[in-house]
């Protein structure tokens, strides 16, 4: 039985705004073990990695490396305890060599210079040494993305890495780069290194990795060794439900289609289908719920549909109108709304007042304007009017919104994107990362515009919201529609994570149910 | 119950920011009072001058009025093209060929009292436009790094400037380079008497105004706002923010140009700029003094044109050299834009005053 | 036409496209290191403007040019390091704290002149030396090219010298590793435990003495005094060869020599009727050009990238 090469112990993290990103976790691993750490976004993965690789510091609790108890204060102080971390985005240089890329920090000298002989000697090493096979000489924005990351292993490695966490590292390989990253990792394994692997993907972790840490909602759910259990298991206790929430809500009649989408297809930045050959109609008086663990083409879908991405196949029909050469304005005129998922990048502007992030969609318009200017009076009325109808907790129209608290911020971007009654409201993670008083507001909201008329998407990584919200519901994974649901009353969340993990999938012909219009 | 009073924390950062920029221009004076002290052989007659001397005289307060003019111009056009985020250096170039723009209409054309310096005025708006709208397409086109063009623009307009003068105004007569001298229908007449203080400050109280009002009262000036604070909410939010950014640099240059063009009416009988005059950098000190707000820029404006008259005085009076004021211009500068200059101080102050709330709160 | 192209090819053409060359190279590069490390100095006008004054006073008052030299690369540096602590700690914008550095140079400048010399517009009250020409033996010999090469400043050299010195410091050290990285993608440069900050400080410390030697040279080679405003924008004009010369020292040095052709024939073409204003312009427009392409070629390959499945 091999020792635990690192222990984790009581780990606390609660950031400024009153967000507990970990609670009391526990996490250990064995030398020489691949071991799975799963949860979904929010879970609390991603911090706690950030604290064992020194770019946060915990609350409470302790790391113990081989026993003995250890500090880690940056990340190059993760690097001297042997810890390496390879991120999700590429910490590399495009326009530099790999050599230089592996080399920089620690560059070999020659006199006052850099010996490139010799860096191009210690990639080769390192490379032979673990079987990769990369060209020390390429300049890095020549590469494809699987070699990229081979870079970022490596550069670990040469920094003397015992212990690599890799961060959802097949989220951008292509199947074949996927397969060929796990015989590397199986490699490193027999020459006993020790992995953590960040993933939500079982089907891969079910292939390589011995041991699994879930975490939900900040605390470890569970450790165990994967063989014990299965994909259903896993998948269970990530998605599980703490608390059943129940909604109000009387039984929707949904009417004519407002949103035609057929056939969309989105290509990223990396060249990768983000979305795929994606069909379903949105009717007015329904909430449509979009489920799934984030990037699986949810995002997409919210950006092409409200005007932020153009996109490269399919038809979007809002009310008929197909939308392929309108601006945001005009996708906004056909009284579409948008709550985004990043509120703080997009949804507001945090120096300006509560009064100036409300009126954003509509101060161009006649009704507030006369005679070339604002119409102070009618504006004040309506942001006081929107202030006091979503009890939002500020001292004033006027005050800066970042002054809010998140839950107040997210109300006013609630506010104004719902005040304006609109036709369609696409709903992105309208929940995230607020207390408990804002969110049941801000659900009660959605339920109260559908009844109002309005067809809603709403996209949500949490189980409860979609569950209890959506009328009907369809599920993402991998950027196509894995599952169609018409009532949301008929499935459970233990069938729902299946969908969403990629374990089962719908055959075409129910899914094609998810067009209203045929 | 004794209710001490809390105050929001909006209001302490408020209270702050004002206590903040007075400490900046507190320790640049200081400095400047330091180096007098100790490089003149009259230190204590300079220093009179320095900050009394613009008061002595009806004159010299009128010398203050006079530069307050064409740097309230500057101001508000920086204050404009910065509200909107851009690093737009253009304005330097607008002023140049605002002026010489005016200068050509005055000396070409014959019109009306009254009508002759409005005509001249809007023609230095319309270059200046033009000029500082340039970079500002770059930008948007093509993402072309706006301070880069914009520096070389101001070049590019200065020897079009003296070419023009050179080839197609210039008075051999006059002993020096300068154009003909402008017509008495052109120029801007004193309008306070024995003060030198021209009609060009009815125009420029009446831009504080307008731009003011462009700026936080109407749809076009709140589209350059949020696109300044958050560009990607303002597209999000629907603002087209490429033709609000060229909007913003068109009303700056126009700004700068009218500056310009009042400047050269106003204080001037002939067109002789041979070099670029450095408005258009000062306008950078006072907008960042005015919080880029309009309704300060006068303040701003005034606070240093009479740093600069009173180093101007002093320099007459005394033997230290007007340049002085260059140096507090140079630490206002790096002070007050300094996000972190005092921060300590300041998380501090608010965090006591979140403590003393949390205190009256559990009193109540 | 027959006189301009004897003109342009003759010897002391070249050779005074060589001499006014020399500040803006120097100048160039100092910009140049900045840029590759993301932390653009535009205060280099301000910098080359009190090193020139800091020359004219430190040789005076030493009686020996080197020191005067040392002196005025010392003030550069010390400009350096106040526009970190400026733009890195306190936080000011970049551009700004260049903009301050060069407003508190033009002023400052002639305060201390005037403190001095009490005279407003030069130096001569100041007993100040030059920087030593050099008749490089053999070559200045050589008919035509010795008349070319031979004889310059001694800065003049160090100027084409420090090209091969930057170019080696950022592609064959460890530091020109970092700067390279930390300018472009500073979050890589960190997590591998690089202080990006004490890189960025050394940058500008490095431009700051680069662009103390430029100065330098106005005030005791090119001239041998100092006279307020003697930089005369060549600080600017430093930034367009930067932005022309593809982010290379060897590029810069081709568009800082664009630069100082431009300004010789300025000078040498009076004799023509093209008005002396638009060979001026050429090298400014020759930049807004190289910009404008530059970024277009940019905005192309983000497009191509987008369209290439």
């Amino acid at each position: 039985m091999a020792d635990n090469i690192l222990v984790m112990e009581n780990i606390t993290k609660v950031y400024p705004n009153g967000f507990v990103a970990n609670k009391n976790v526990n996490f250990s691993v064995k030398k020489g073990e691949i071991h799975a750490l799963v949860g979904e976004n929010g879970a609390g993965k991603s911090t706690l990695m950030k604290i064992l690789f020194g770019v946060e510091t915990s609350d409470t609790g302790r790391i113990l490396l081989n026993g003995n108890e250890i500090k880690i204060d940056s990340p190059s102080g993760a690097i001297k305890y042997g810890i390496g971390m390879v991120h999700q985005h590429f910490m590399l240089a495009p326009s530099l060599t790999v050599a230089e890329n592996m080399v920089m920090g620690i560059e070999p000298k020659k006199f006052c210079f850099i010996d490139f002989e010799k860096a191009i000697k210690m990639t080769q090493d390192v490379a032979k040494k673990y079987n990769f096979d990369i060209d020390p000489k390429a300049y890095v924005k020549d590469l494809p993305v699987g070699v990229k990351q081979k870079i970022e292993i490596l550069k670990a490695l040469l920094r003397g890495a015992q212990i690599l966490i890799l961060d959802e590292p097949t989220a951008v390989l292509t199947p074949q780069e996927t397969s060929e990253l796990f015989i590397q990792l199986k490699k490193l394994k027999e020459q006993g290194h020790t992995i953590i692997f960040i993933s939500h993907k079982l089907r891969e972790i079910k292939e390589i990795c011995d041991r699994i840490t879930i975490l939900r909602n900040g605390r470890a759910v569970g450790e165990a060794e994967v063989s014990e259990l299965s994909e259903q298991d896993i998948s269970n206790k990530m998605v599980g439900r703490d608390v059943i929430l129940k909604v109000e809500k009387e039984h929707a009649t949904p009417q004519e289609s407002v949103l035609k989408i057929r056939n969309l297809t989105v290509i990223n930045q990396f060249g990768k289908e983000s979305l795929k050959n994606v069909s379903f109609d949105v009717r007015k008086g329904q909430i449509f719920g979009i489920a799934g663990v984030e990037g699986n083409g949810q995002s997409e879908i919210a950006e092409t549909v409200t005007g932020l991405r153009s996109h490269s196949k399919g038809l979007i029909e809002i009310k008929g109108v197909n939308i392929e050469k309108h601006t945001i304005r005009d996708i906004r005129n056909l009284k579409v709304s948008h709550v985004p998922e990043d509120r703080m990048t997009y949804g507001i502007a945090g120096e300006i007042s509560i009064k100036d992030n409300i009126i954003s969609d509509r101060y161009f318009k006649n009704e507030y304007n006369k005679h070339g200017m604002q119409d102070t009076k009618k504006i004040n009325e309506e942001v006081d009017q929107c202030i006091k109808e979503y009890l939002v907790k500020c001292s004033g129209r006027e005050q800066p919104i970042r002054m809010l608290s998140g839950g107040n911020i997210q109300k006013v971007v609630v506010a104004r994107e719902f005040s304006s009654s609109p036709d369609l409201a696409v709903v992105n993670q309208p929940t995230r990362g607020i207390d408990v008083g804002a969110t049941e507001f801000v659900r009660k909201r959605i339920v109260e515009l559908r009844d109002e008329g309005t067809a809603v998407i709403l996209i949500s990584a949490d189980l409860n919201e979609v569950m209890e919200l959506s009328d009907s519901l369809i599920v993402m994974y991998d950027g196509e529609i894995s599952a169609y649901f018409p009532d949301s009353k008929n499935v459970t969340e233990h069938e729902l994570g299946e969908y969403m993990l990629g374990i089962k999938k719908m055959s075409p012909e129910e899914i094609g149910d998810a067009i209203y219009e045929k | 119950m004794k209710n001490k009073q809390v105050l929001t924390s909006k209001t302490i950062e408020n209270r702050f920011e004002v206590f903040r920029v007075v400490v900046a221009i507190a320790i640049a004076i200081a400095v400047a009072l330091l180096l007098i002290f100790f490089t003149s052989k009259q230190p204590f007659e300079a220093l009179y001058w320095f900050l009394l001397g613009p008061l002595k005289s009806l004159r010299n307060f009128g010398n203050v009025v006079q530069l307050f003019i064409p740097l309230t111009f500057a101001g508000l056009s920086i204050a404009v093209m910065f509200q909107c985020n851009q690093f737009n250096m253009a304005a330097e170039g607008a002023f140049f060929l605002g002026g010489l723009g005016a200068a050509i209409v005055a000396v070409k054309m014959t019109l009306p009292m009254g009508v002759h310096p409005v005509v001249a005025i809007l023609v230095g708006a319309v270059l200046g436009a033009i000029v500082c709208a340039i970079p500002g397409i770059f930008k948007v086109k093509w993402g072309a790094n706006e301070v880069v063009s914009s520096l070389m623009l101001n070049y590019i307009m200065l020897f079009l400037g003296t070419y023009v003068l050179q080839y197609v105004l210039l008075d051999p007569s006059a002993g020096y380079p300068a154009s003909n001298q402008f017509p008495s229908t052109a120029t801007l007449s004193v309008i306070i008497p024995k003060t030198g203080i021209h009609a060009g400050i009815i125009l420029v109280a009446f831009l504080v105004v307008l731009v003011y009002l462009f700026m936080y009262k109407t749809k076009w000036g709140y589209a350059i706002r949020i696109t300044g604070q958050n560009e990607k909410f303002a597209k999000y939010s629907g603002v087209g923010v490429g033709s609000t950014i060229i909007l913003s640099q068109l009303v700056g240059g126009a700004l700068a140009g009218a500056g310009g063009a009042t400047q050269v009416l106003g204080m001037y009988t002939r067109f002789s700029w041979t070099s670029l005059p450095g408005y258009g950098f000062d306008g950078i000190i006072i907008s960042i003094l005015a919080k880029n707000n309009p309704a300060y820029v006068p303040l701003a404006a005034f606070f240093l044109a009479y740093l600069r008259i009173g180093a101007d005085i002093m320099s007459r009076k005394t033997d230290i050299a007007p340049e002085v004021v260059a140096i507090v211009q140079a630490l206002i500068i790096l002070l007050v834009a300094a996000k972190m200059f005092l921060d300590k101080y300041k998380h501090r102050l608010i965090v006591k005053n979140s403590q003393e709330q949390l205190l009256q709160k559990e009193g109540a | 036409m027959q006189n301009i192209i004897s003109t342009i090819f003759s010897a002391s053409f070249l050779f005074s496209i060589l001499r006014l060359t020399t500040p803006i190279l120097l100048a160039a590069l100092a910009a140049l290191i900045t840029d590759r490390a993301g932390v653009m100095n535009i205060g280099l006008e301000g910098i080359m403007l009190c090193s020139a004054l800091a020359g004219v006073v430190g040789s005076a008052y030493t009686q020996n040019a080197f020191l005067g030299l040392l002196f005025a690369m010392f003030i550069g540096s010390l400009l350096g390091v106040i526009m970190a602590y400026c733009a890195l700690n306190l936080k000011t914008d970049i551009i700004l704290t260049g903009i301050a550095i060069n407003l508190f140079a033009s002023g400052g400048t002639v305060f201390i002149l005037y403190s001095i010399c009490k005279d407003k517009g030069m130096s001569t009250s100041l007993a100040s030396l030059t920087l030593p020409s050099i008749d490089i033996p053999l070559i200045k010999d050589i008919p035509f090219l010795g008349t070319i090469f031979s004889g310059h400043n001694f800065l003049t050299y160090i100027a084409f010298l420090s090209v091969i010195v930057i170019w080696a410091l950022l592609y064959k050290t460890p530091l020109g590793l970092r700067i390279r990285v930390v300018g472009e993608n500073p979050n890589a440069a960190e997590s591998v435990g690089i202080n990006v900050r004490k890189t960025q400080y050394y940058v500008l410390i490095i431009s700051g003495i680069l662009a103390s030697l430029g100065g330098a040279y106005m005030s005791m080679g090119y001239m041998d005094k100092f006279a307020r405003d003697m930089v005369a924008g060549r600080g600017f004009i430093a930034l367009a060869a930067e932005a022309l010369g593809t982010g290379t020292p060897l590029g810069v040095m081709g568009s800082s020599l664009i630069f100082g052709a431009a300004d010789a024939l300025a000078s040498n073409l009076q004799v023509l009727r093209v008005p002396v204003q638009f060979i001026q312009m050429i090298p400014y427009l020759l930049t807004i050009v190289g910009l404008i392409v530059y970024s277009i070629s940019k905005s192309r390959q983000i497009k191509k990238i987008y369209l290439q499945k």
